[in-house]
């Protein structure tokens, strides 16, 4: 089956079409730009395509990134997943976002026992997750500021742009590792947990791991002088 | 209806309605919308980030709907059309997300057209093409703007819009302070139409010789509002919620429409059409026809449901770009939450339309 993934949940934009029978990334893009996911996922994915020669219409399933990351990126992915998906009358399927660069990295050889993915969450927060010596995710994803992370924990080898953003708090960030999404990775792992049957989470309830911001409005203020 | 007119489905997602359309040049053949409103009420207007949230999970579904009630096979568009701005970023960009993925998938052109113009254009749903020239009054919580349209995908101009409040925004305030719940338009019409609008004289904003003759302005009428209401609650006495709300709402429909048809007069325009929630607003709708019938001018109103946001407004202008044979957007089009009135749609630049036939 051929499987277009992308992720738009980390400051990259990235999209990769696998083979899902012979496990061979058929074509990938990686490109790094936090405030234009909007405008770069379309093109990425068409450019993807024709890199890979498939045309659309071949695809058997689509794979996306579904956070924890920056809602307003994060939901660029989403939303054209479910389009497409429906469009093209073919299942959509999600992925933590923190399992993705867990795979690239334990791919890359950069990880071999167990270790913590860290993505930037923004004011002052990490997103992260734990994964044990087979590369499975054991607990979060979750939101935290890095210092409220369990010291224990926190001294464990970490990969990801948010580990690299918060070096005290994680000394064992790898440096050399992958820091941000790539959608080969994210692709291999659906791909394993497809064939796998393992359950993978539902591409139309993203991680977004905090609430809105929203107020309920102060009781009427008076205009007139007291 | 004619078989041979542009097909086409558009997304509106600039607000707290998720709106799909479906049109068959002017023919109407679907109006789906799933709101978010409910969960703002509490909020007392609309917040960005749980519009954003409620968009995406009613996209794929209020699509199908609107197929499922237009009757038609997506692979028999001739377009896809979608709010590229302006409106509230994130939520406009699930939309454009959503129309990009809609149209690549189904090899069909994508247009990003303006919301503002999309709100004029919906009256070809109710009442046939558009008379060109055509003056435009447009007033919602969002906006409140007047705009002389001479060719509905290429010419959009304002001449003037509010300084401060939107008109649907004063009525939410003035809801809020009677206590009468969000959104205000409705109840306050309701309230209104029991009342005495010579109760209270209420100013009328930007009024006088020396302002600018089409801009208006809703705060002062607010806050004047806000302290004769305190006046009473501090006294002790009952506020007449009726006649507050008939003389405020008057306040602001009698500025609407007086320059309204100013400027069609100073600008030689026989049709004013009126868009945005407020056009629901039943003594607006009254006494715009009873001053344009003075004037001569004729008045074209959508029925309420075309005048809120909604998916049908934006495949009515979609189609006319297709009949009008406008430059498609590219694919790396994006939502711009301010993107100027004078901007009727977002087409590709030129070398992306080589691009694009490849
Ligand atoms: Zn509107």
């Amino acid at each position: 089956m051929l499987l277009l993934a992308f992720d738009t949940a980390t400051p990259a934009v990235t999209a990769a079409v696998l083979d899902t029978g012979t496990g061979e990334v058929l074509a990938s893009a990686d490109q790094i730009d936090a405030r234009r996911h909007g405008e770069l996922l379309l093109p990425t994915v068409d450019a993807v395509l024709r890199e890979a020669g498939v045309a659309k219409e071949r695809l058997g399933a689509i794979a996306v990134g579904v956070g924890p990351g920056p809602y307003t990126g994060l939901r660029v992915g989403l939303a054209t997943a479910a389009a497409l998906g429906h469009a093209l009358g073919i299942p959509v399927h999600g992925v933590c976002t923190l399992d993705g660069i867990a795979r690239a990295a334990r791919d890359g050889g950069f990880v071999d026992g167990p270790f913590l993915v860290a993505t930037d969450a923004r004011r002052k927060e990490v997103y992260w997750a734990r994964y044990d010596a087979d590369g499975v995710r054991v607990e979060g994803p979750a939101v935290d500021r890095p210092a409220e992370i369990d010291e224990k924990l926190a001294t464990l080898p970490a990969v990801g742009a948010g580990a690299l953003l918060y070096p005290d708090a994680f000394p064992g960030a790898l440096e050399q590792a992958p820091a941000h999404q790539s959608a080969a990775a994210l692709a291999a792992f659906a791909a394993d947990a497809l064939a796998s049957g393992a359950e993978l989470p539902s591409p139309s309830t993203p991680l977004y791991l905090r609430r809105p911001d929203a107020e309920v409005p102060k009781n009427y203020k008076t205009v007139l002088p007291s | 209806m004619a078989a041979d007119e542009p097909l086409v489905l558009g997304i509106e997602t600039s607000c707290d309605e998720t709106g799909v359309g479906i049109v068959r040049g002017t023919t109407l053949l679907a109006d789906a919308v799933a709101s978010s409103v409910e969960e703002h009420g509490r909020y007392g207007g609309v917040v960005p980030e749980i519009a954003s949230r409620a968009h995406l999970e009613a996209m794929v579904p209020t699509v199908q709907r609107a197929l499922d009630q237009a009757g038609v096979k997506a692979s028999d568009l001739d377009g896809i059309a979608v709010t590229a701005g302006p409106g509230l970023a994130g939520a406009l960009l699930v939309g454009v997300s959503a129309a990009k993925a809609y149209a690549y998938a189904l090899g069909k052109p994508l247009y990003g057209v303006n919301h503002l113009a999309s709100h004029i254009c919906v009256d070809q749903l109710e009442h046939g093409r558009l008379p060109e020239p055509t003056m435009a009054l447009l007033v919602s919580g969002g906006h409140s703007s007047l705009l002389l349209t001479e060719d509905i995908t290429s010419s959009v101009r304002s001449l003037g819009a509010t300084i401060d409040d939107a008109a649907g925004e004063a009525f939410d305030k003035v809801a809020r302070l009677l206590n009468l719940g969000f959104p205000g338009g409705p109840v306050i019409d309701r309230y209104a139409r029991e009342g005495d609008p010579k109760a209270i004289a209420f100013p009328r904003g930007l009024s006088g010789a020396k302002d600018p003759a089409y801009d208006f302005s809703f705060s002062g009428l607010k806050t004047a509002v806000s302290r004769w209401v305190e006046a009473k609650r501090r006294a002790g006495e009952e506020v007449p919620v009726r006649d507050v709300s008939a003389s405020f709402q008057e306040a602001v429909v009698d500025v609407l429409t007086r320059k309204a048809i100013r400027a069609c007069k100073d600008e030689g325009v026989d049709h004013l059409m009126i868009g945005g929630g407020v056009a629901a607003n039943s003594r607006l709708r009254a006494l715009a026809q009873e001053r344009c019938d003075r004037a001569g001018v004729t008045l074209r109103v959508p029925r309420p449901k075309l005048c809120t946001d909604n998916g049908a407004m934006v495949a009515a202008l979609g189609s006319e770009m297709v009949r009008r044979d406008r430059a498609p957007s590219a694919f790396d089009l994006s939502a711009d939450s301010s993107l100027p009135v004078t901007d009727t749609h977002v087409p590709a630049d030129h070398d992306q339309l080589h691009r694009l036939s490849e």
